[in-house]
């Protein structure tokens, strides 16, 4: 096939893409980016509502037992009288807070909205090897979303046995957590119909010329993301029907002999065991949080290697980092179960594993240290945040150090010293990495650029105020007070010296909260007013660059075929300090 | 725009886009079943002593082997309906599709039969453990067969139009069917002795 | 460095070995965060744009990191092997025996804790499901006669100062978690299950026990008090208590 029948054949299949009527075209849609586009702005409304939880619950936590201002009286009498927040509706809060933000915000937003966006432009496919399932996979997601917000107007409201949903307590609580189960139901099958179209996507369609390691770090981070995905939620799906069953049809899979509840004997069978439900979920719930951060550690490299104009340092380790990072991620799973009496075999066994994952985490971060040595480096706003990640995923991954030691959890799990340890690897972490990902690619998805005055904004507010939410966790956990306490722990004496820390945190919280405005702004006015832009305007290598922006039906406008590596920057002898993939020499 | 390797296989994998599809879904369905005999197994060693029936005094043994050899045989008609595509004979494509669709039904029947049994003797997944992992692993062994059932049906049916638009891309799907269909019949090989024999 | 990380008193005999490891992977965190963020923060100065106009292709060419990385797996590996599995080790395998040490049943519920002591026989009265009321609790059965000398209190556990406590931990509905910060003790209670926690209490005084897994609504408020006593004192007070339940 020749270029010139190749652009025809575009160019009817754009003027046939007009022909689709509205809901084809936008709602019902089979175009990767489109669907890419739906996941995101789905995502970031997800993750809106998860962090307005948070930003209600801080209230309770800096100020207990009062009445939380403007709003207090839009909750009800069930869950907030006079809009005093009750226990039960903290714990509904904290729940849905985990997640959401986990489940319906960053999953969705990193491999939903970025991964559809991004891979197949990357390695030049017209679209996704099954575009109706990636339309399925979508939608099934939004129905999951839906269940999962309906559970707030179920009798006795939402989940509320936190995001790990531990049994006994999650049998015998209020429905929304059967509403729970239902949701994680769908969004597991959705993740699953995801993780395939994507593995076959980056196996079978890689244009001409793209060999492995000559894919982008961002692709890498996908594939092996979608392979945690499709191995590690399917136990997470039967677990969930184990706890469907003990809810509606009355069995005992995780409830022993002998309960008492409220003084009552429980009316079971008996013999479960309520350790098993903790397997099945951190089985799943471990490989998760790499799926949270590694699409961030794929973008960051995306971003680091285009604003320094220079290669990646170290692209080859890296990539075998990340694959032994997915291998291990499967067998650390029970770090989070050191103190349900563990002996010291099995603890030295995770112990062990846990420490040697560790090891390509810190790999990957100090090559994209490394690589910044040597560069031209541009403080765009994308950059920023990319380069805001590298410190805070430290700070988030060296605190995983004492938690992995069982000897020295002893004293900080269940603390808020998880709760700091895990947020600054999501939050300033993968979140500023989704935010670097967002300013990076919008360009490509509309043809124009977000205002960089409000994005340098939106990164030193968010900045500063990430660490005045996260840094007084740690050092509330290491004093010994505990997470999910609905009065922010005041009643005990041996934390009394770091109370003072609950309001500095809510105000930062609200503070965050006050400079992601700018952000909304910036997002919506740049769709329509933004300033325009050519097809390239970072000046980058990769493969998508290569497409118009926006990119039509199809993506390219003549087959792309790949020449070189994916960080061809700064060569030396060079016309230009880039090197597109696809320019033949 | 035509997605590449739908049907012809792409040199340096040697697969299409569907059959590395499928075995990636039949990746994931291994994990959800071995979840769940993971967990049979867990909740088995920690049963207190005595307290686990042996599943032979519970179930029927006998339907359940029927019930195995009619699924292996719908596994054997399914290959030959592959294969009859593959030799381009429509007709007997159809009857050994057909025939597979029926065997399947026939196993749900029976398997109908064995839960009418069950819970006409008071025999609910809430009596026991074992009876509630039963119910379930079968149960969901069951919807897979539902599953299998209704994708041969369209192929058997409406779906068949392809053959005559386009063969090679038809057999495929009825080849990404059979695989299916064959690991199915697989869980139940499983099945059969964890739950009726030991 | 304790100091700086704000860890509550070392109120047990293993506190030290825990705080011990906290502080030195502290240290290894900060050595490791303070060298790099040096190094991030001037090749952010050193290579600006306006600085630097052009990358360099190549980049680093040493192999400094590789041994960094190395070395921080040997500390990791040190560590494990020195201190973390060790310390563990004595946690879960090296029980004191029942003789030198004040043996005590602890039963969890939604939201109390419920402590029960065998008396002077040293054995536990038997419990069962069917005696438990609102004013028994653990459904502990006074007509057995190793019941008759036992105390059962509510989230009060007193316990004589320098002698190993044996806490056998058991839960009547959902997890909970025994945690008393001040003596790094943290076990999590399982249904079904009687877990063994030791620890030796090195001070007198008032401390508290603090539930540490979500269990339900009331889970902020599952607070217990624990006094460390002298040998005499705790003998008195179990009298004076054992006189008490037994007017009742
Ligand atoms: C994306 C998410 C993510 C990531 C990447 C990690 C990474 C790690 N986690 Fe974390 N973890 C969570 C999310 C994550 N975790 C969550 C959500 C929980 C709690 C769940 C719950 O209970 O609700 C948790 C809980 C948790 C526990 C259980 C604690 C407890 O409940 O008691 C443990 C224990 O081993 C642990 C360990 C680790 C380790 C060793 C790493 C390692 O992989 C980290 C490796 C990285 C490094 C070692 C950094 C290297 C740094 C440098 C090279 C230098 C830095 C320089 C500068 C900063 C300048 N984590
Ligand atoms: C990916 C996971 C993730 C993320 C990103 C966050 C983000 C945040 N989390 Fe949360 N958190 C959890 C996962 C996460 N959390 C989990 C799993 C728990 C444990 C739950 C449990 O106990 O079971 C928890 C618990 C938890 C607690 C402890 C509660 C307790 O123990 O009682 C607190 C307390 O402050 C907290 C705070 C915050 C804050 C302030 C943020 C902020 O960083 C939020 C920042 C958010 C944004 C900046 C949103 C940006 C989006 C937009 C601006 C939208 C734009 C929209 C359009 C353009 C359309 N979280
Ligand atoms: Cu009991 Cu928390
Ligand atoms: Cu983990």
């Amino acid at each position: 096939m020749d270029n010139v029948t190749t652009v025809g054949h575009a160019h009817a299949h754009a003027d046939h893409e007009h022909e689709l009527p509205f809901w084809q075209r936008y709602v019902f849609s089979q175009d990767h980016k489109v669907i890419g586009i739906q996941y995101a702005i789905t995502a970031l409304l997800f993750l809106l509502l998860g962090f307005t939880l948070m930003m209600i619950m801080r209230w309770q936590l800096a100020y207990p037992s009062q009445p939380i201002p403007f709003i207090g009286g839009l909750f009800g009498d069930a869950n907030a009288p006079g809009g005093i927040m009750l226990p039960e509706f903290y714990n509904q809060l904290g729940a849905m807070h985990g997640t959401i933000m986990v489940f319906l915000g960053v999953v969705p937003l990193a491999v939903g909205g970025f991964g559809n966006f991004v891979v197949p432009l990357q390695i030049g496919a017209p679209d996704m090897a099954f575009p109706r399932l990636n339309m399925a996979s979508y939608w099934v997601y939004f129905v999951g979303g839906v269940v999962m917000l309906a559970s707030f107007f179920a009798p006795g409201g939402a989940a509320n046995s936190g995001w790990t949903s531990y049994v006994p307590l999650a049998v015998i609580a209020t429905q929304g957590q059967t509403w729970w189960l239902i949701g994680m139901t769908c969004l597991i099958t959705s993740s699953l119909l995801g993780a395939i179209n994507f593995i076959v996507t980056m196996v079978q369609l890689r244009a001409p010329g793209l060999t492995w390691m000559r894919l982008p770090f961002f692709v890498w981070t996908q594939l092996v993301t979608a392979f945690l995905l499709l191995l590690a939620f399917p136990p997470l799906e039967a677990a969930a029907f184990l706890q469907l069953m003990d809810r509606l049809v009355g069995t005992s899979f995780f409830l022993p002999s002998g309960l008492v509840v409220s003084g009552q004997a429980l009316e079971v069978s008996g013999g479960g065991s309520a350790l098993l439900w903790q397997h099945l979920f951190w089985f799943l719930a471990h490989p998760e949080v790499y799926v949270l951060i590694l699409p961030a550690m794929g973008i960051v490299a995306e971003i680091i290697a285009n604003n320094t104009r220079k290669p990646l340092w170290g692209y080859r380790p890296m990539v075998y980092s990340v694959i032994f990072l997915g291998f291990m991620s499967f067998i650390v799973w029970a770090h989070h179960m050191f103190l349900t009496g563990m002996g010291t075999y099995i603890s030295a066994f995770f112990q062990t594993t846990t420490m040697i994952i560790s090891i390509p985490s810190v790999i990957i971060l100090s090559a994209l240290f490394i690589s910044l040595y040597g560069g031209s480096i541009r403080f765009t706003t994308p950059m920023l945040f990319a380069l805001g990640f590298l410190p805070m995923f430290g700070i988030g991954g060296l605190t995983g150090l004492p938690l992995a030691f069982a000897a020295s959890d002893i004293h900080l799990h269940d603390t808020l010293y998880v709760i700091g340890h895990f947020h600054y690897v999501v939050a300033p972490g993968t979140i500023f990495a989704l935010f670097a990902g967002i300013y990076y690619w919008f360009p490509k998805a509309t043809g124009r650029k977000m205002n960089e005055l409000l994005g340098k904004i939106h990164f030193w507010g968010s900045f500063i105020f990430m660490n005045g939410v996260f840094w007084p966790m740690l050092i509330q956990g290491l004093a010994g007070m505990n997470r999910r306490m609905y009065d922010g722990g005041i009643q005990y004496q041996h934390v009394q010296d770091v109370l003072q820390w609950n309001s500095v945190m809510s105000w930062s919280a609200w503070g965050l909260g006050l400079f992601q405005i700018f952000f909304i702004i910036n997002f919506f006015r740049s769709i329509r007013n933004g300033e325009k832009t050519n097809n390239n305007p970072w000046e980058a290598t990769t493969l998508e660059w290569q497409a118009p922006s926006p990119p039509p039906h199809g993506n390219f406008l003549s087959p792309p075929e790949v020449h070189r590596g994916p960080y061809e920057y700064s060569v030396p002898g060079a016309a230009t300090d880039f090197t597109p993939q696809g320019q033949r020499s | 725009m035509e997605i590449p390797y739908t049907v012809d296989t792409r040199a340096d994998t040697g697969l299409n886009n569907v059959k590395l599809g499928i075995w990636l879904f039949l990746a994931s369905e291994v994990m959800l079943f071995g979840g769940l005999f993971s967990s049979y197994v867990l909740l088995r060693v920690g049963a207190e002593a005595g307290t686990w029936p042996q599943g032979a005094e519970i179930l029927s043994i006998p339907l359940a082997t029927f019930n195995t050899i009619v699924l292996i045989g719908s596994s054997v008609t399914m290959v030959m309906a592959w294969a009859s595509l593959k030799l381009r004979d429509l007709f007997k494509y159809r009857l050994y599709m057909g025939t597979t669709v029926a065997l399947a039904l026939v196993f749900l029947i029976v398997k109908a039969f064995e839960y009418a049994d069950k819970f006409s003797h008071h025999l609910y997944p809430s009596e026991s453990t074992f009876l509630g992992i039963y119910f379930l692993i079968t149960g969901l062994h069951g919807l897979h067969i539902v599953g299998g059932i209704i994708v041969n049906s369209y192929f058997l049916l409406p779906g068949v139009k392809m053959w005559h638009t386009a063969p090679e891309r038809f057999t495929n799907r009825v080849e990404a069917a059979g695989l299916y269909w064959h690991f199915v019949d697989l869980v139940w090989i499983f099945l059969f002795p964890v739950l009726y024999l030991l | 460095m304790g100091e700086l990380l704000g860890l509550p008193v070392q109120a047990s005999a293993h506190a030290v070995e825990v705080d011990q490891l906290i502080v030195v992977v502290h240290w290894i965190m900060a050595i490791l965060f303070v060298g790099w963020g040096a190094f991030f923060l001037y090749t952010l100065f050193r290579f600006r744009q306006s600085r630097n106009a052009k990358g360099d292709y190549v980049g680093v060419k040493s192999h400094t990191s590789s041994y960094l990385e190395i070395a921080v797996a040997v500390v990791e590996a040190v560590l494990l092997i020195g201190f973390a599995i060790p310390a563990w080790a004595t946690r879960v395998n090296e029980f004191p025996s029942e003789g030198e040490s004040t043996v005590v049943r602890v039963v969890a519920k939604q939201f109390e804790w419920h402590i029960q002591y065998p008396g002077p026989d040293g054995m536990f009265g038997r419990t069962t499901l069917d005696l438990i009321t609102p004013t028994n609790a653990i459904g502990l059965d006074r007509s057995d006669p190793m019941a008759v000398d036992d105390l059962v209190t509510i989230n009060q556990l007193n316990l004589p100062v320098d002698k190993p406590a044996l806490v056998h931990l058991s839960t009547q509905d959902v997890i909970h978690s025994f945690g008393i910060s001040s003596m790094r003790v943290k076990q999590d209670a399982i249904p079904g299950q009687e877990i063994p926690v030791w620890f030796i209490p090195t001070q007198t005084g008032d401390f508290e026990i603090n539930c540490s897994q979500l269990c339900g609504l009331g889970h902020y408020r599952m607070r217990g008090f624990v006094t460390i006593q002298t040998e005499g004192e705790f003998r008195d007070w179990f009298q004076e208590e054992m006189a008490f339940q037994g007017a009742n």
